[in-house]
């Protein structure tokens, strides 16, 4: 409790499939999900193994929290050695799928080896089967899920499944659940793909119980109540969703803008949430068709859009004129934003496609805005490009480049192992806007300083859920900070690190902490789960969780040389907005963190530091 | 005054707390497959619409059952667990689905609104679930469309 105590092991290679009883003593000292699923990779797989070969493995792992009534109670991580970075990979997602993993009765499903063909794994309660996937390979995420659905006369399984581009190798692959929620970063759905496994799909009816029934409802409670009265999870995110940030961030002079060349954008308020709400000029009617919440969710940040069935993107395209996964704040920027496209459909359109074949929209959106300062640059042409005229603003360029990374198209697959790869390709390596080979998000660390160090220590390379320092240097949770200033950043940072890899653990979504502390969290945790949960605890578990990932990747090959930036955001300078003249300060913050980490000046955690968290 | 659970899916969010709230109230777990609210997922339309067993007045579940294990109690079916024989009937006999055979205890489950305090509506954070007056439901929806009411002169094309 909450733990089902259950994992099961299934060996691709030879097709086996075994249930084995969750280690508990881990699950005390890293918790689950995150935490839990990467202790179990770190201890099973060589650091160096190559990602894409089958000695590596896959697990999908969810919290003690998970499928509880704890709200946001959704969330499950796909842990895996990212082909990407080849870090750490640990990819979080929502939806309906990992609660029903726990109500089939097991916390977490590691997949070894890979199958002769392709398969799909089935999950019904006890009854567990590979089946064969020969006729989905090619298959989109949309056809995968009807398909399985209508295979086994069951629409109530909750399916996760990769695209096309994670069966042709393409880094960018995601594993998209329940239509349009995504595990999104590092590659995991390539990895899926190596080992030929194109689905997950599960249907439980076994019920979850908690510790203490009493106390849990009370703590749920008390934490629901906090989370409608606070203006970001009980206002903001509901009405506008994360692209809420899209006005805020450009007003701060945050906002990435052409491949991070300016950091403000003259049409952030063309694809800003609010936007979404607007009347389209077109047909009159908002982007938006209504917000949705994953399971268990009281906030519902989730955007469900309509694209105008008259827009260039899908004219003549019946299948994507309905209601489906519409624009995030941060997909919102990399194709937006960053490729300089202020045509809200468009957007929604490439969203879609995103969804659809399971790519990370993130990654997606900012390697076409790589690829779109190659071609101003002369770097590339119309001809190197497939006829794509790659300019900068172009909506056309934007969907026809994204259309080439679902199809695999030659130019398409370039696009499709990412901006790192694609701009060291074309010998202009300076051009990607990436953090060990992983493209960054949407806050620009010339305005917002603290997010550079962010970047640069995640440790799945570039990344803005790691540390989410945006929440105190812009909207002042839990206390504002200068934004434009590093001091204190070193602090700042590795407490929302440990804090959040401890929330990334529990089975509860992050957005929760806008509003909640650990103390909110802890006595949910205590009430569900054996063995005392305490705030202390909770970031005790998030340090030892960080240093753990810190070791793999170091273990692995990946030197504390590469915890830096893009030149770009270290030399030049903000040209407009409150930042101007400024670059992102990493080298004033990167020695203090690494002593407040208990860490060498090289970057490396020192012996007590490592046995302090019985890592050693 | 009679309340009933007065449900609007413009409200729903999809995020299920209703069925997480229902089957711990009723089964001490979490359990969404032994709800007795089910929300329904219309994804390409963008709608979730909650639904459950309405409290017929001239309930057919009740008048088709052979050992008369379902009994009206202020308005509220109640299945008997103790009677029930689990033989089905009123699972055909529902014209809406809302009663159903539970493998696990061999019995039908149906709503009963838990006593006068149903769990689906206090954990729904939207209230597309109430509990409410059930001869002034609509009032609410009646002010919103009484509040657009224009008998003002059309503005003609």
């Amino acid at each position: 409790m909450s733990w089902t105590g259950k994992i099961l092991r299934v060996n691709l290679t030879d097709g086996s499939i075994t249930e084995e009883p969750l280690n508990m003593e881990w699950a005390q000292q890293y918790l689950g999900q995150r935490g839990l699923g990467t202790k179990y990779l770190v201890e099973e797989i060589d650091p160096k193994v190559d990602p894409l070969s089958p000695d590596n493995k896959l697990i999908f792992a969810t919290g003690p929290l998970t499928g509880t009534g704890a709200s946001t109670s959704a969330r499950y991580s796909v842990i895996t050695k990212s082909p990407l970075t080849g870090c750490v990979a640990c990819s979080n997602s929502g939806g309906y799928f990992g609660p029903e993993l726990k109500y089939a009765g097991y916390d977490m499903i590691i997949f070894e080896g890979k199958a002769p063909n392709p398969v799909y794994l089935l999950v019904e309660d006890d009854n567990v089967e590979l089946v064969d996937a020969s006729d989905l390979w090619g298959k989109s995420v949309w056809e995968t899920d009807a398909a399985i659905k209508e295979k086994h006369q069951e629409p109530l399984l909750h399916i996760a499944t990769i695209g096309h581009p994670g069966e042709y190798g393409a880094l960018l692959s995601a594993v998209v659940n329940d239509g349009h929620r995504a595990a999104g970063r590092s590659g995991v759905g390539t990895v899926m793909g190596s080992k030929n496994l194109k689905a997950v799909a599960v249907h439980g009816t076994k019920g979850l119980k908690v510790k203490d029934p009493e106390a849990f409802v009370a703590a749920v409670n008390a934490g629901k109540k906090v989370l409608a009265e606070n203006a970001v999870t009980g206002e903001a995110l509901p009405t506008y969703g994360t692209n809420v940030l899209m006005n805020i961030i450009n007003e701060i002079g945050a906002l990435p803008t052409r491949n991070a060349r300016e950091v403000q954008f003259e049409g952030a308020n063309e694809i800003s949430g609010e936007a979404m709400h607007r009347p389209r000029r077109s047909d009159g009617k908002p982007n938006l068709v209504t917000n949705q919440g994953c399971f268990g969710c009281t906030i519902a940040c989730g955007r469900v859009s309509k694209i105008d069935p008259t827009h260039f993107s899908v004219k003549d395209k019946p299948q994507y004129h309905i209601a489906s996964g519409g624009v995030e704040y941060e997909n919102a920027w990399s194709l937006g934003a960053d490729c300089g496209v202020d045509d809200l459909e468009a957007l929604t359109y490439c969203n879609y496609r995103c969804n659809e074949h399971a790519m990370d929209p993130i990654s997606v959106g900012a390697t076409v805005a790589a690829a779109m300062e190659l071609y101003e640059e002369g770097v590339i042409d119309k001809e190197e490009t497939g006829g794509i005229e790659l300019k900068f603003g172009s909506a056309e360029a934007l969907c026809a480049a994204v259309d080439a990374m679902c199809e695999g198209t030659e130019f398409g697959k370039k696009l499709a192992m990412g901006s790192k790869r694609l701009c060291e390709h074309y010998g202009r390596p300076e051009l990607s806007m990436t953090v060990k080979g992983q493209e960054f998000p949407a806050y620009d660390p010339r305005g917002i300083q603290g997010m550079g160090l962010t970047y640069a220590t995640s440790n799945r390379g570039a990344c803005h859920l790691r540390s989410y320092t945006v929440a105190s240097e812009v909207l002042g949770i839990p206390e504002k900070t200068d934004p434009l200033t590093t001091d204190g950043k070193a602090a700042l940072v590795k407490a929302f690190q440990d804090a959040t890899a401890a929330v990334d653990s529990s089975g509860l979504c992050i957005f929760t902490t806008f509003a909640w502390t650990l103390e909110d969290i802890a006595p949910q945790i205590d009430a569900a789960c054996e063995g005392e949960w305490t705030a202390e605890r909770l970031l005790e578990v998030g340090e030892r969780i960080w240093n753990m990932e810190r070791k793999f990747n170091l273990d692995a090959g990946i030197t504390p040389d590469q915890d830096t930036l893009p030149k770009r955001l270290l030399k030049d300078a903000a040209k407009t907005g409150p930042a101007k003249g400024l670059v992102n300060g990493l080298d004033k913050m990167l020695p203090e963190y690494y002593a407040l980490r208990g860490w060498t000046p090289d970057g490396v955690p020192t012996e007590q530091t490592l046995q302090r968290f019985g890592l050693a | 005054m009679e309340l009933a659970l007065v449900i609007d899916p413009d409200k729903c969010t999809g995020c299920r707390q209703c069925e997480l709230a229902c089957s711990f109230r009723h089964t001490g777990a979490y359990n969404p497959s032994r709800s007795r609210i089910v929300v329904f997922d219309f994804h390409t339309k963008g709608r979730f619409v909650p639904y459950t067993c309405t409290q017929c007045d001239q309930a057919w579940c009740q008048q088709v059952c052979p050992v008369e294990a379902i009994t009206n109690e202020n308005g509220i079916k109640v299945v008997n667990e103790a009677i029930c024989v689990g033989c089905k009937v009123c699972t055909i006999a529902c014209p809406f689905g809302t009663v159903n055979y539970d493998p696990q205890s061999g019995k039908v489950i149906k709503c009963d609104l838990c006593d006068g305090e149903p769990a689906c509506a206090e954990a729904c954070p939207t209230e597309a679930i109430v509990f409410t007056d059930i001869a002034v439901q609509g009032y609410e929806k009646m002010r919103e469309w009484a509040e657009r009411t224009d008998t003002g002169p059309q503005a003609s094309a």
